[in-house]
């Protein structure tokens, strides 16, 4: 299974990114074999409005069916909901801590949005 | 003549100043373009005699039509759109009408529909046309209302548009096309930082304009010594004064309350006049 976990750094041992929309990085993990790619979200980073709706889009074309991160607002949830993925938030800790907390079955994930819009 | 009254900071009496100007003077149309609060209304006590909607054009994918190719996400600069797998998501409070995505969708899948964003009011009063715009409640974007709020503009009548505070859109687009502003401010710090802003963006628009000080005899004098070295003329000083602030606290229009008020304004009006047409 593919996880995608918002990263500030470009690898396992780089700190969660706590936001979505704006994250860094993607790192998309294969659980089983703790491989990874990194997506650089460099294009969303400077938008001016819609960054959780085009990350949503990222997290969905990589296949992944997690995602770990800080913080999703509601349009990102909308699209990340419609693309059957799993969302958790308050994560934090490195990329490999979560993916292996998850894995324990120690994250649970949410079915709304935890914080506002904020993009105007 | 369209004679548009703005300021940097909120609550600084730009309503104050566009109702009780409408009402010194003959033959006007008052626009209200804060459309997230109009207010104007409250001091006029008229009859809404029309409403119209106001509806913007956003995208209708039909799904049977759809390839999921993807182009209308990718073209969509405001991001409203996003396209995966056999998915295509469209969030509504993103997109500007601009039909980039109806326009080059090769499947042509995609129908321009109209959402609606708010109301336009039409009234009268005396010798006032009045028309207002009321944005609905959660809707992010003012301009396309205000716009359609200026499109019932009379040319031929003194046009007052009481603006939306700050510098940012909604205020761009209540202000383009008019041929004078009127900034309204007060003496304090607050007050003269934001007048800096308004000013600046004025004259990116080369709009002519001059300023209000209300509640002039507060405050210091810092607002008066930025308008002398930036050559700005101040056209009225109104005073703080008891009687303006008990007028307004029952809803009552300063030049309806004390009839003195009123010659105050006129004379704002004729300096105005002599200002037109002079960039500073």
């Amino acid at each position: 299974m593919k996880i995608a976990v918002t990263s500030s750094g470009k690898d396992l041992f780089s700190d969660i990114d706590p936001r979505f929309g704006r994250a860094q990085n993607f790192i998309i993990v294969d659980s089983e074999s703790m491989e990874f790619k990194c997506v650089v979200n460099e294009q969303n980073i400077n938008a001016p409005s819609g960054a959780g709706i085009q990350a949503g889009q990222i997290v969905a074309k990589s296949g992944a069916e997690i995602l770990i991160t800080g913080n999703c607002g509601p349009k990102a949830f909308a699209v990340l909901d419609r693309a059957k993925i799993k969302v958790v938030v308050g994560v934090t800790g490195t990329v490999k801590e979560a993916v292996e907390k998850y894995k324990r079955g120690e994250l649970e994930s949410t079915d709304s949005s935890n914080v506002e819009g904020h993009w105007m | 003549m369209i004679i548009s009254i703005a300021s940097g900071k909120g609550g600084t009496g730009k309503t104050t100043v566009a109702v009780n100007l409408a009402l010194s003077l003959d033959n006007v149309q008052l626009l209200d373009c804060d459309v997230e609060q109009p207010n104007c209304a409250l001091f006029l006590n008229l009859d809404i005699s029309e409403t119209i909607d106001v509806n913007m054009l956003v995208p209708k994918i039909d799904e049977e039509k759809c390839s999921y190719c993807g182009k209308c996400a990718e073209l969509c600069q405001y991001n409203a759109l996003a396209v995966f797998g056999t998915t295509a998501c469209f969030v509504p409070e993103l997109c500007h009408s601009c039909g980039v995505c109806a326009y080059f969708c090769p499947e042509k899948a995609i129908t321009e529909v109209p959402r609606h964003v708010g109301i336009i009011e039409k009234g009268k009063k005396d010798k006032i046309e009045f028309v207002s715009g009321l944005l609905n409640i959660g809707e992010p974007m003012a301009p396309p209302v205000i716009r359609q709020v200026k499109q019932h503009i009379k040319r031929e009548k003194t046009v007052i548009i009481d603006a939306p505070p700050g510098t940012s859109c909604p205020v761009v687009g209540s202000l383009i096309g008019s041929d004078y502003t009127v900034l309204v401010t007060e003496p304090t710090p607050f007050g003269l930082h934001d007048l800096t802003l308004a000013v600046d963006l004025l004259r990116v628009l080369k709009i002519p304009f001059g300023v209000v000080v209300n509640r002039a005899d507060l405050g210091d004098k810092k607002v008066f010594e930025y308008c002398k070295k930036e050559n700005i003329p101040i056209h009225l000083e109104i005073p703080f004064d008891r009687k303006i602030a008990e007028s307004y606290s029952i809803g009552i229009a300063m030049v309806n309350y004390e009839a003195s008020y009123k010659k105050m304004f006129q004379n704002m009006y004729q300096d105005i006049l002599k200002h037109a047409g002079r960039v500073v």
